[in-house]
Parts: C-alpha cells; structure tokens; sequence
C-alpha cells in the first residue's frame, strides 16, 4: 500500500495546532542550548581551539578514511573482536540477525544507537521473531508508545510526564495519575533490570572508533549499554564507517566536546573503552555504509561526515524547536538530518534543506564545524536542478527570472501590481496565498522607485 | 567482490586531497585541582571525600552505608569483602550488591570522572550493577584534563576500560534529571593524600 508522504511543512502544521505545546518544546530545547553554552563558556577561548582541532581530525580522517577503516579492523581483529561490513541496512540488519541466530538468541537489549535507527534495525528483528528492548529511557518509553525517537539525544523529548506516567501505568503497571519523574524512573529501572540480567546478547552503538587501537567507544548516562553488554555473551557494535578517529589520544578532544555540546555537561557518566571481549564473550562489530560512501564522493557535502551526533544543532534551530522531530520524516531530523537524508533518498527529503531559515545557528554550534547552514542552501540547489522541487516553486522562479530580467516587463508588472494591490487587496490576503498565511501584505506605495527617481530629476 | 571490497572500493574511487592530522591536542593549561575535581562531582550528583590514608576509607564507608547490606570490594585494604573468582563465570549473582568499592586509577578535575581499567574492577559488570558505587583514587593520581588522563593512560594492556563521572542519572521525562537510571544511584569519590 503506497502511504501519501507527508513533508515537512504539513507535518510541522499539525505539531503547531497545540500552541502551548509548541511553546513548550520550544521553551526546553532553547534552555539545553542555553546549558551548553554555559559548558562551552566554561572553557574560555579552548572551546574554539577544541572545535578546529575537532574538525582538522574528521578533515583529515575521511580524507583517508581507506587507511583507517583497514587500520582499525586489523587492529581490532588482533584484540579478538570480529568484524563485518555491510554496504546498506538492509545487510546491516541481516549480519545481525545472523548473529544472534547462530546464538539462538530470540531476545536482546539494546541501547542508543541513531544507525540502527536508520536501518529500521527493531522492526526488522521482530518480524523474525526476535524481540528487542531498546534500554535508553527515553527509547524504551516511545518503544512502548510504538514511536520513532523525535531528537539523537533527547528521544522522548516531546512527551510530557504525565503522558509518560499513562504509558508505565498501561505497560509497567504502575499507579494510575503517577507522574512524578523519579518514581516513574524507578519503576523504569526495576522493569529494565530484569531484561539486563536475563537477556544474552546486547546491541549497542558506537561513539568513536580509534583506528590506531582497534578499540571504540560507547557514551551514556544511564549505565544502559554496559548492563547490556557485561552480562550478555554476545555484544554488536553497529557503527557508520565515519565514526573513526585516528589516535587513542584523539578522544580527549571528542570527549571534552561531546557531553558540553549535548547537554551541556563536561563528560557523559559512563564512557566505555571497549578493546578485547570480556571472558567467554563475542564482540561484533557492524561497520556500515549505507550511503555514507556516496556523501564522501559529493565534495560539497562531505564533510557532513564529520558529525559526532551531538543533537546541539537541533536545539538551536529554532525551525526543529517549533517543528519537532517527527515532521522530518527521518531517523536523523533536525538541520544535520537536513544535509545527511536527502543524500540517503532525494525524493523523499526533498523537503527538508527547505524546512529552514538558513540563520546558521546550526553551523555556529556545530563542535566539528560542519558548515551545515551553506549545505542546506546548496542542497537546495542540487535538489532544484534535480527536479525535486515542487512545480509551483520552479514555475513562479521562472516567471520571476523573466520578468527580472526585462526592464519593460519589470517596470509594466510593477505598476500593474500596485495598482491591483491597490484596487483589490483581497486578491493576495487569502487563503491560497501562502504567504499571506500569517502575514499581511504590505501597503503599496503610490510610485516605484524609479517613477519617483524621474520625478526628482525634473 | 564482497562487502568490505566494494566499500573500500567506492572509498578508494573518491579524489579527496589528503588533509593533515593535527599534532595531539594538548594545549590546555589548566592545572589539577581538588577544589575543582570536588566542586564539579557535586554538580553532577557525586560526593566527594579527602581522606589523609587508606586506613580511613573503610570508616567513612561505614558510615556513609550503614544499613548497605552486600558490599563487594576490589580494594586490598578491605580484603574481607573480596570478590571471589568464581564471579567471573556469573557476574549476574552480583545483582543485589549494594555497596561497590573499587579503586580507580586516575582522577579528572575538569569533569569529576574517574578511570577504571577491568583489573580494577574484577568483572566488568561491577562497577554499573551495585546500587552505590566508591572509588578510591590517590590525589597524586588526579589529573587536569581528558588530555592528561590520556596521557597517563598512554598505551595500556586493559581490554576494557571506563571513565565513571557521577551517578547513572536521566533527564528523559520532561528534562527532570533523576539520579539513579540503570547504575548506580550515589557514587562517592574518596581522594586519599597518602602517596
């Protein structure tokens, strides 16, 4: 059955039928921008040291990305971890599968991870007979309300306690009208323990990846993917083949910029070195490319590689803030979301380099300084050229282009116009007019410019 | 051709002009500071200890968890409390340790982290499945940044390591930060003079 997809602009409409909703999302996500420029204040003038060298490492890293990729699964195989590769998601979720059921393995945890996200890794297990239980708190809480995260970082971001408290009360049957954020955590975490220490395989992320060690990285707050991972046998570590760095010594860097641009605190509770398995362990790790090779090969968007999946640009941008995740119809939303999806599918995130003010902010906090906003305006041109762009929009830049570019038509449709705007002022404030949604038309001045210019000059 | 040829392929056939690591960042000029290392542990929901030697660690446990009532230690001075090997085989009969003592090898005063390697902690799971978690690290242990600890780190033969800042903690539901998710709910770090 082929679903009429919705874009942005249809979807952001029906997030704003609640306004106060909207106020409220807004409100949140503008006070964790707020906590991270505390942190980044915090360090003075290294925060901007910190980001150059950031970005210099990624630069550098995916201009050789050959070398590293090699460097780290030799590295790592050396340490006993096995790896694989798998060209798309579908690959991907089919070496997982194959994973667990060389296992047997029916039933897994899992913690974050925004590539399995993209793969659609659950629905795919499930409909294999396997259950996953995504371990994050705010994963596991719109697992239950069978949605998709809205924020990289902040899952559940747009629900509110109360709406959490109905959802435990239903599936983890706590009191009915529980609302209260500890309590509801406790329950969360009692119910969650019981999947920690009875399931054996676990599935995690991947932070970084450090060529030089064969070792990567897994950053949480909740302990999550390491109760996971130390008591089960088998561990899968699914990983984007841009999540490298090159040097043990290179985390520093990541790892004092991480945490401070997310939330605004200096470090994560738990980052966890993974090297060699634990005893009696396998340890996978899934290095995919879904698309990603592609993204290397446009030099204009590439370094849209380096992102380390912070989620500051989303609470920036003040489109995503009184949009939501949800209108971006992808696993990855907000202005990264924007430069990273139409690459994965162009037709279907046509939309989204046009749900944006194109104010830079996104770029402005970006700790390995994409260049976001400038992507977002060159995918709007490729997009156009293309042929993605709505026929209305490249009809009416046509007309505009004709008249603009003869002075006779100029002049005439100018005096047309403001006569009519004049004459007739509903004309252009209805409905149809998208413009003039929540806007009004100015008034028309009586003269053009250049009518009053030949005036003076009498 | 399989996977990791037609990755490393497609890879291969983008022309990038190679650009140049960076030297290994280490520009920061801050110093170790306890006051620093203590004032951020408590931000984030930690506590943290001065303690003149070793010998005071085992007292101040006792007080701080009186009614605790399965304390596991991987710390030589509180050797009663050892773990012992059969552990490894199933680090689920850990579930119900209520107390976790361990001993970390360094300190990090920007961010109240802490720096386990597997031998510190026996088996993996201990440091995350306790319900209050202690780390004993030596203040000449402490260092000023991630680039110091990385430093002191350097190579190392851990298979697996962690740096622990502060208690398992949330801000899922409504950005309501609750201490307590998965891991532990306290972490106390106990900063011992004695070199």
């Amino acid at each position: 059955m082929i679903q009429e997809e919705k874009k942005h602009a249809e979807l952001a409409a029906h997030f704003n039928r609640d306004e106060g909703r909207v106020d409220w999302h807004d409100r949140t996500l503008w006070w964790i921008r707020q906590k991270r420029d505390k942190a980044a204040q915090s360090l003075g003038d290294e925060w901007e040291q910190l980001r150059q060298n950031a970005s210099d490492i990624k630069d550098h890293t995916l201009s050789n990305l050959h070398e590293y990729l090699t460097a780290f699964e030799s590295a790592a195989m050396a340490n006993g971890i096995r790896i694989h590769w798998a060209n798309d998601a579908e690959e991907h979720n089919a070496i997982v599968l194959r994973i667990l059921r060389e296992r047997s393995v029916e039933q897994v945890v899992k913690s974050k991870s925004m590539l399995t996200e993209e793969c659609q890794l659950n629905e795919y297990l499930l409909a294999r007979g396997i259950e996953v239980v995504d371990t994050d708190l705010g994963e596991h809480i719109v697992q239950l309300a069978g949605e998709t995260p809205s924020h990289i970082v902040l899952p559940c971001i747009h629900w509110k306690k109360e709406e959490i408290g109905i959802l435990f009360h239903e599936h983890l049957k706590t009191p009915a009208g529980l609302s209260d954020p500890v309590q509801l955590t406790y329950a969360a975490r009692l119910h969650l323990r019981e999947k920690f220490l009875t399931r054996r395989a676990a599935i995690t992320g991947v932070n970084f990846a450090v060529a030089e060690t064969g070792e990567f990285v897994v950053c949480t707050n909740e302990g999550n993917a390491d109760m996971g991972v130390h008591l089960a046998d088998v561990h899968i570590a699914c990983m984007g083949i841009e999540k490298l760095i090159p040097r043990r010594a290179d985390l520093g860097v990541f790892l004092r910029l991480l945490g401070r641009s997310a939330t605004g605190q200096p470090i994560t509770t738990y980052s966890s070195h993974f090297i060699r398995p634990g005893v009696g362990q396998q340890v996978h790790v899934v290095l995919v490319d879904n698309g990603r090779t592609r993204q290397l090969a446009r030099e204009g968007f590439r370094n849209s590689l380096k992102c380390i999946r912070c989620g500051a640009c989303f609470n920036t941008c003040p489109v995503y803030r009184r949009s939501g995740g949800h209108s971006y119809h992808t696993a990855i939303a907000g202005p990264i979301g924007s430069i990273l999806s139409p690459n994965l599918d162009m037709r279907k995130h046509a939309d989204l380099p046009f749900a944006s003010t194109l104010c830079g902010s996104c770029t402005n906090v970006c700790p390995v300084k994409i260049d976001i906003h400038d992507q977002l305006y060159q995918w709007r041109q490729v997009l156009t050229k293309e042929g993605h762009a709505p026929v209305t929009k490249t009809l009416s830049m046509k007309v505009m282009a004709t008249i603009l570019s003869h002075p006779v038509l100029f002049l005439m449709t100018g005096t047309f116009m403001r006569r009519i705007m004049r004459w007739f002022p509903f004309i252009l404030n209805h409905r149809f007019n998208v413009w003039s949604k929540q806007r009004e038309m100015p008034l028309p001045p009586k003269e053009s410019f250049t009518e009053w210019y030949k005036k003076q000059r009498k | 051709m399989n996977s990791r040829e037609e990755i490393l392929g497609r890879i291969q056939q983008v022309r990038i002009s190679p650009l140049p690591l960076p030297v290994v960042y280490g520009n920061s000029l801050l110093e170790p500071d306890i006051e620093t290392f203590r004032q951020t542990l408590e931000s984030i929901g930690g506590r943290c200890f001065i303690l003149k030697d070793m010998d005071e660690v085992m007292p101040l446990a006792v007080s701080l968890f009186p009614d605790v009532q399965v304390v596991v230690s991987g710390l030589a001075q509180m050797n009663q409390y050892t773990l012992p090997r059969r552990y490894d085989q199933k680090p689920h009969m850990l579930e119900n340790a209520g107390l976790v003592l361990l001993e970390g090898r360094l300190a990090v005063s920007e961010n109240g982290a802490v720096w386990l390697t597997e031998a510190d902690m026996i088996v993996r799971v201990l440091p995350f499945i306790g319900e209050h978690l202690v780390v004993v690290v030596r203040s000449s242990d402490l260092v000023a940044t991630m680039h110091d600890a990385y430093r002191k780190i350097g190579e190392g033969d851990h298979g697996f390591g962690v740096f622990i800042s502060g208690p398992s903690k949330t801000a899922d539901i409504e950005q309501s930060l609750v201490l307590g998710a998965h891991g532990p709910r306290t972490m106390t770090v106990m900063l011992v003079n004695e070199s």
